[in-house]
């Protein structure tokens, strides 16, 4: 296939999906086939685009044949070609799961178009190679996520949505401002070339300020300490397969902006960005696994976690070293996996028992034993119990960070991890293992959608099937670490070897 | 003229933080739209001023005359306008359904998510 249409697939489908749903828009069991049928074809376009780069190494391709710096480039390192993979992953989780959990007024009023644009943007946001590109991604992708967040109109739904509304509105704003900077100083937006500008500019005070606005815009958008309040206030309010989607890719995508500038533009004078980072990761994993520890709302206790999380990722960028960034590559992925996994069971949970509530939540073992351990398998690999993947990510990161002999950070991150597992086994013991309702039953009946014609059974299946498939992989990553870990290994030498995407970009002779 | 838009924009920017900050809904979303023109005409002034010189080639020659307007600060904050605009559009619904809902306007009380 030629490169160009590998690098445009991931954002072209998306976009042809949401078209085609919208001719469709009465039709809602023709919306619910393409919502399916799309988001298989991203998934297989992103493992197409990851063979790909994962075999002949960065590709770029410049739009309409301007050419870089002064046209739009879309490139794809491993880095990317991994994050595209997550997104298609997600994507067909979440597309199945909203096919039995969805109601009938939210599919009335356009959910899976909207779940297919938020797709393409942050397709987009992984794959440009354009600074001022990435603020439009950016901004396609906020505005998918506006909608889906405040579909259905109930009230909670909407005072989150206030919160999330402003905050990445502001984030927004500072990103434009910082954008704005940066062409004053080098005169390109194109970010290989932008990169090799400011090699030769002089003026740190001004560059470390700059870098430093665009690591506050991702850092709200990443939800990382002091900046994460919008998160929780707001993550629990839309329907579970709405949270499962944003905590898998929204806040990652912040992440994921933040590694491309530290490693590709900022590079000069670097070192107080750096340890700026690393403090700022171990406050964002101690503060969110406290604020998880005195929840007992299902949803928002996990909605912590995710703040938590975000920590372990931006240690890895901190301590800017080959074998830290493969651990951080290595636990976004994971944690994206095994945190919408758990979102999608809190919403499995709430057709049967019709609460978040953990306190008047129990029981459950006996009805739904299969739940049960599918919860255990991916709540132990985000504390980072061997052999499942979270452990592999986090033992990484741990022996980069004794590496750097950066004590503080690593004894964070294993006191993160026990409190961590406490408050997994807390939800476990609360939601499953304790004695609930005597007469409980697995009543398949209650998972009956309302003026859905579909079965319970066909429900419950949807339902489950992506949980199954989030935890298979939670547990392939785990056991069978090595082949996944190299090409996180590999993805991570390349993120540290910016010649190699300046070259791709800008071609050989520059 | 690069001093008196610095102003401009501190002012802005200091305008909107101020206005965001207060309790209402409806200065919040004030605060929102100065925060959009005061990075757009970061944008602008952070791509130098050269005033009355359009960046258009003469007959006969090859290049612009030195000194011309970068139009390029000017493409991006069109296109950040148009993105805000839609953004605002979106935000100001969202505030009056908020509104609506929850029968006030003041941020204090949109709190029942939080705990």
């Amino acid at each position: 296939m030629p490169i160009r249409l590998l690098l445009t697939l991931p954002i072209l489908i998306p976009l042809a999906t949401a078209a085609a749903m919208l001719m469709a828009w009465r039709v809602r069991r023709l919306q619910r086939a393409i919502n399916v049928a799309g988001s298989t074809g991203l998934l297989a376009a992103a493992v197409a685009l990851f063979l790909r780069v994962h075999s002949d190494g960065i590709l770029a391709v410049q739009m309409g044949d301007w050419p870089a710096p002064f046209g739009i480039t879309f490139v794809a390192d491993l880095f990317s070609a991994v994050m595209v993979v997550l997104t298609g992953l997600m994507g067909l989780a979440v597309s199945v799961y909203s096919t039995g959990s969805i109601d009938v007024r939210r599919e009335a009023f356009g959910y899976y178009p909207l779940l297919h644009i938020l797709l393409m943007g942050v397709c987009g946001a992984f794959l440009t190679g354009d600074v001022f590109n990435l603020f439009v991604w950016f901004e396609a992708m906020l505005i998918a996520s506006f909608v889906l967040m405040t579909l259905g109109g109930e009230r909670a739904q909407l005072e989150g949505a206030v919160k999330y509304v402003t905050m990445n509105l502001f984030s927004s704003a500072i990103f434009l401002a910082a954008t704005g900077l940066l062409y004053g100083i080098v005169g390109t937006l194109n970010m290989a070339d932008a990169a090799q500008q400011l090699d030769a500019a002089d003026n740190p005070g001004l560059i470390t300020t700059i870098a430093l606005l665009f690591l506050v815009s991702f850092g709200i958008k990443a939800a990382v300490f002091p900046l994460f309040f919008w998160l929780p206030a707001s993550y629990h309010t839309p329907p579970v397969a709405v949270t499962a989607l944003f905590s898998g890719l929204l806040t990652k995508v912040g992440v994921y902006a933040g590694v491309r500038f530290l490693t590709l533009i900022f590079v000069q004078e670097s070192e107080f960005t750096l340890k700026l980072t690393l403090v700022v990761a171990g406050f964002t994993m101690v503060t969110g696994v406290l604020g998880a520890a005195v929840q007992t709302e299902f949803r928002r206790l996990l909605s912590f976690h995710i703040v938590s999380q975000i920590g372990y990722a931006l240690m890895g960028l901190g301590l800017f070293t080959p074998l830290a960034l493969a651990g951080s590559v290595y636990f976004l992925f994971h944690v994206s996996v095994a945190k919408s996994a758990l979102f999608l069971v809190s919403g499995v949970v709430y057709k049967l028992r019709g609460t978040y509530d953990l306190k008047k939540l129990g029981g459950l073992m006996q009805p739904a034993p299969g739940l049960s351990a599918l919860f255990l398998i991916s709540a132990f690999s985000l504390a980072g119990i061997p052999p499942l993947a979270g452990f592999w990510a986090k033992f990484a990161l741990v022996r980069a960070g004794l590496e750097s002999a950066q004590y503080g950070i690593v004894a964070a991150a294993l006191g993160v991890s026990i409190l961590t597992l406490f408050s997994m086994t807390k939800i476990w013991a609360e939601v499953f293992w304790k004695p609930g309702d005597e007469s409980a039953q697995e009543d398949v009946s209650s998972f009956a959608v309302p003026g859905v014609e579909a079965r319970p059974h066909s429900i419950r299946r949807r339902m489950l099937a992506p949980i199954v498939l989030l935890t298979a992989i939670t547990i392939i990553l785990g056991v069978a670490a090595d082949p996944f870990f190299a090409i996180a290994q590999r993805a991570a030498d390349q993120l540290l070897d910016r010649g190699q995407y300046i070259r791709a970009v800008l071609g050989g002779g520059m | 003229m690069i001093i008196v838009l610095a102003f401009v924009i501190g002012g802005l920017y200091a305008a909107a933080v101020y206005m965001m900050l207060r309790r209402s809904l409806v200065k919040l979303i004030f605060g929102l739209i100065l925060l959009g023109h005061a990075s757009n005409l970061l944008i602008f002034t952070a791509g130098r001023l050269v005033r009355s010189r359009p960046p258009i080639v003469p007959e006969n020659a090859l290049v612009p005359v030195e000194p011309f307007a970068d139009p390029v600060p000017q493409a991006l904050i069109l296109t950040a306008i148009v993105i805000g605009f839609g953004v605002q559009a979106f935000a100001i619904v969202l505030l009056k359904r908020a509104y609506q809902v929850v029968g006030t306007d003041d941020l204090d009380q949109l709190k029942s998510t939080d705990s």
